[in-house]
């Protein structure tokens, strides 16, 4: 355990501090001690920011369950590093935002920071382990938290149901990214990320190969909303406004990103990586976008924005995967697909974080966060008006803001999937560049909706719950910031290309790095009269025009019937699959004992005969068979006949009889096979018990007491035919298939040597194997004890009284 | 010799043991029963004695006691349920 280790850890202990401070200090509001944590792990971080420029890494690993090959591998390069300063960075901001936008009196803060935190010490236990299973392991840690975190205010009905969608979305993401793990683990032999990438190649030849992809990517793409898993992302957001800041844009639903780029380099040789990761990351954006601009709820915008935002990213990253197959260029045009997507993730933070900063803001000064409601805050909120603009241009693309150069850089990475032979991309590789342009103009109008909808038009005091003012000062301390830094990333991109975005793009294509491919050109290079910078005019063009057509064209949202939405199919498919479980349980589960036995006693049926004659076991063996008497044919005869009668009789007293002429008989048979002892028993334990067959038959109530045949049913009738057959057979072939000699003569020549005794039956009972004689003992004594108490103990009966 | 003469004295036993579960079956009243089946009881203990005589063994004779035994027993408890309609009275002060 390093300091790294104990830094990563760092939140979860101090998790459990949190509640004893809240109570000790009430009148300071909680979040000022937590913002102290964040903060020094940032300072922390980005300390090592020289150490990843030149291009090292640092490994530290302590040992957790090294037998399984399970070690807590702390690891960090560029793309590691990037995340834990966003996590940190965007984390403190969060902090102070939330000190201000939540209640000390109203709320509940310890379980707010503790969750929070338990997130954030998860997080950067994502994004810094190097072991597959203790990545998983935090990536678990992120879904638990981000369901108690959107379920924060748990007495509203819409937040249970959040949080419940989520969890069930992102779960079954993260357990089939287990399941991918596992297979690589079957592959390669190990967890170790670093050891996976080495064997890359021979990995792609495997089997499991494919599987294991499909199977990491369902984690990435679940956890990153990745159509068509992207619906729990818009219910998220009846969390709290810092969690949606801060979990639902800025950092978790990026794990799938870091995921996907982390992995990269294990899997992205294949066509179906760049297809999949490529294919599904482009459609979202259209997908994101084009839903967004249907919302009324800021938030709800926001929610399909950072879908949309995060398909771009995807597309981007699969896009770049084709540098993987141009490595002989010297200039690799593919890799600034990767580069891109690295400066959109950090362009993302940065101003998502801001505009759901600044709704938060509008909700807290208005009581409401519909767009329909709100309109004409310009001049009541200079300042928050300031940040959404900055915000908003930048999502949308605009210059001189950062969007606008990682924007053009997504078109070029865009527009060059034209220019690749491979994979079939020159035919239905059209696509990319027109639904990137699509989604494009779509994020430019729900930008546009964002900012003039609310913030220009008319004023509607009469709708508003509170009279809107400006925001405190503490609350916009964190949007400010964030909102400068889109603009300090947009004027001067390159103070983060070489410290931050050269060593993540190196981390995410290590194998072209090592060929000494140059990657710090293209940051630096983003001038010139390119397609892109038209597709950009184009989007603004067509962008402007259909935001002021929007009441016309709006109709087309209504053309999917509301049965066909994803949502619709989400929760019908629950309320369906719930009703068939319960159906089929309720179908099988009939209550009846009978039932039940007929299962039983079928599967023996099935089961036994099936491998019975699966291995060929039916055998018969003659040779060892004793002759039969006469004596033994007869007493078989009287067994036979009692026990027909006891099938057949019309009155259960003959039952009873018959069932106790059976047991004297069988006492006859072990007359005539010389079991003396076992004669006894049988005698006095079959008079006991017809005894007792009589008194319970003595005791039935008058009315079913009546005598009728037990009723002929075929299925019944075949079910027991079939037991005694399979009985029959059984005995057969084991009698037929003796292997070894019995051990009973070690028994006849010690009986008397050893144990001092003549009746080896008896010897056998309390000497050679008394053990089992004492537990039988003591089976005698609980059931005896049992039939007291049952008697004895009426506690209903006493109620009743 | 003897082993014919067993062996025709059990034919004769398990003849008599149908008359038994005849009357058994038949009744038609429940003394009638309990008598039969009394009779089967005792039946039995000849059969087990012949078969010991068989097998040429004295292991059985516990057996033939305590057939005679449960017999007896089985006997006194239905004609005393026929009495009195129950075996084990509750007043053991009477």
């Amino acid at each position: 355990m390093t300091l790294l280790h104990w830094a990563i850890l760092s939140p979860f202990l101090f998790a459990v501090l949190i509640p004893f401070l809240y109570k000790a200090f009430r009148p300071i509001h909680t979040g000022w001690f937590v913002l102290l944590l964040p903060v020094a792990l940032f300072s922390y971080f980005i300390q090592f920011m020289p150490i990843t420029r030149d291009g090292k890494v640092i490994k530290e690993t302590a040992e957790w369950m090294p037998s399984f090959g399970i070690d807590f591998i702390a690891y960090i390069d560029g793309l590691g590093l990037l995340f834990a300063l966003l996590i940190t960075g965007i984390g403190s901001l969060v902090v102070l935002y939330s000190i201000y936008y939540l209640d000390k009196k109203k709320e509940q803060l310890h379980n707010f920071y503790v969750y929070l935190m338990m997130f954030m010490g998860a997080m950067l236990g994502v994004v810094l382990s190097d072991n597959l299973i203790v990545l998983y392991m935090f990536w678990e840690f992120t879904s638990i938290s981000s369901f108690l975190l959107i379920g924060y205010w748990y007495h509203r009905e819409r937040s249970r149901y959040g949080a419940l969608k989520s969890m069930l979305i992102t779960v079954f993401g993260g357990l089939s990214m287990l399941g991918g793990f596992i297979l690589l683990y079957l592959m390669g032999g190990t967890f170790s990320i670093r050891e996976l990438i080495a064997q890359s190649d021979q990995l792609m030849t495997s089997a499991l190969f494919v599987p294991a992809l499909i199977l990491v990517l369902l984690g990435a793409f679940t956890k990153s909303a990745q159509f068509p898993f992207h619906i729990w992302l818009p219910d998220a957001m009846e969390a709290p406004t810092p969690v949606s800041a801060y979990l639902h844009s800025a950092t978790m639903v990026k794990a799938g990103i870091y995921l996907v780029a982390r992995m990269s380099p294990v899997f992205a040789e294949t066509s179906l990586w760049l297809w999949l990761v490529g294919g599904f990351g482009i459609f979202t954006l259209f997908w994101g976008s084009f839903n967004a601009v249907r919302q009324t709820d800021l938030k709800g915008i926001l929610a399909f924005s950072t879908v949309s935002q995060l398909g771009l990213i995807m597309s981007l990253l699969g896009v770049g995967a084709a540098a993987l197959h141009y490595t002989h260029l010297d200039d690799n045009i593919y890799m600034v697909a990767t580069l891109a997507a690295v400066f959109h993730l950090i362009n993302h933070a940065t101003f998502k974080g801001s505009l759901f900063m600044v709704v938060g803001i509008i909700d807290h000064e208005t009581g409401t966060r519909d767009i329909r409601k709100l309109g004409g805050l310009m001049s009541f909120m200079p300042i928050t008006f300031t940040v959404a603009v900055i915000g908003a241009f930048s999502m949308a693309g605009l210059p001189p803001f950062n969007g606008f150069l990682s924007k053009e850089m997504f078109f070029t990475g865009m527009v060059r999937v034209l220019e690749m032979d491979i994979f079939s991309l020159d035919t239905i590789g059209i696509l990319f560049p027109v639904l990137a342009w699509v989604g494009s103009v779509f994020t430019f109008i729900y930008s546009m909706i964002l900012v003039f909808k609310t913030f220009t038009g008319e004023h509607q005091p009469e709708k508003l719950e509170k009279k809107p003012h400006e925001a405190p000062f503490g609350m916009l301390i964190s949007p400010i910031i964030l909102a400068s830094l889109v603009i300090v990333f947009g004027f001067f991109p390159n103070i983060l290309s070489e410290r931050i975005i050269a060593p993540a793009v190196a981390a995410i294509t290590p194998s072209l790095v090592e060929e000494g491919h140059a990657i710090e050109t293209h940051i630096t290079f983003w001038h010139g009269f390119t397609p892109e910078l038209f597709m950009t005019l184009g989007v603004i063009l067509f962008g402007i025009l259909l935001y002021q057509l929007l009441p016309k064209w709006r109709k087309i949202y209504s053309w999917i019937p509301e049965r066909l939405t994803l949502n619709s199919i989400y929760d019908g498919g629950l309320v369906r699959g719930e009703r068939a479980a319960f159906s089929f349980t309720r179908g099988y589960m009939t209550g009846f004992i009978r039932s039940y036995l007929v299962y039983i006693f079928s599967f023996f049926i099935v089961i036994l005969l099936f491998s019975l004659w699966f291995k060929g076991a039916f055998t018969i063996n003659t040779e060892e068979l004793a002759p039969i008497g006469v004596y033994e044919i007869a007493i078989a005869l009287l067994l036979v006949i009692s026990s027909v009668t006891i099938l057949f009789a019309k009155s259960r007293l003959t039952s009873i009889i018959a069932l106790g002429a059976a047991g004297y008989t069988v006492s006859l048979f072990f007359v005539l096979f010389r079991a003396p002892d076992l004669a006894l028993t049988q005698l006095v334990i079959e008079t006991v018990s017809v005894a007792l067959f009589l008194l319970c038959f003595y005791h039935l109530p008058k009315l079913s007491r009546h005598e009728e045949r037990m009723k002929f049913k075929l299925e019944n009738a075949l079910i027991s035919i079939g037991v005694g057959i399979v009985v029959t057979l059984f005995a057969i072939s084991s009698y037929s298939t003796k292997l070894f000699d019995s051990i009973s003569s070690y028994y006849i020549e010690n009986v008397y040597e050893e144990a001092g005794g003549k009746n080896m039956v008896n010897v056998i009972l309390v000497d050679f194997r008394g053990f089992d004689t004492l537990f039988e003992i003591c089976v005698l004594a609980i059931a005896s004890l049992g039939i007291y108490s049952m008697i004895k103990l009426r506690l209903t009966r006493r109620k009743e009284g | 010799m003897l082993h014919t003469v067993i062996q025709i004295t059990l034919l004769l036993v398990s003849l008599s043991m149908l008359g038994l579960i005849y009357r058994v079956i038949k009744g038609p009243t429940i003394p009638d029963r309990v008598v039969a089946l009394d009779a089967i009881g005792i039946n039995l203990i000849a059969i087990v004695a012949l078969i010991s005589m068989i097998i040429d063994t004295y292991a059985f004779l516990s057996v033939i006691l305590l057939l005679g035994i449960l017999a007896f027993l089985g006997t006194v408890a239905f004609s005393k349920f026929l009495e009195k309609g129950e075996i084990i009275e509750r007043e053991r002060n009477h």
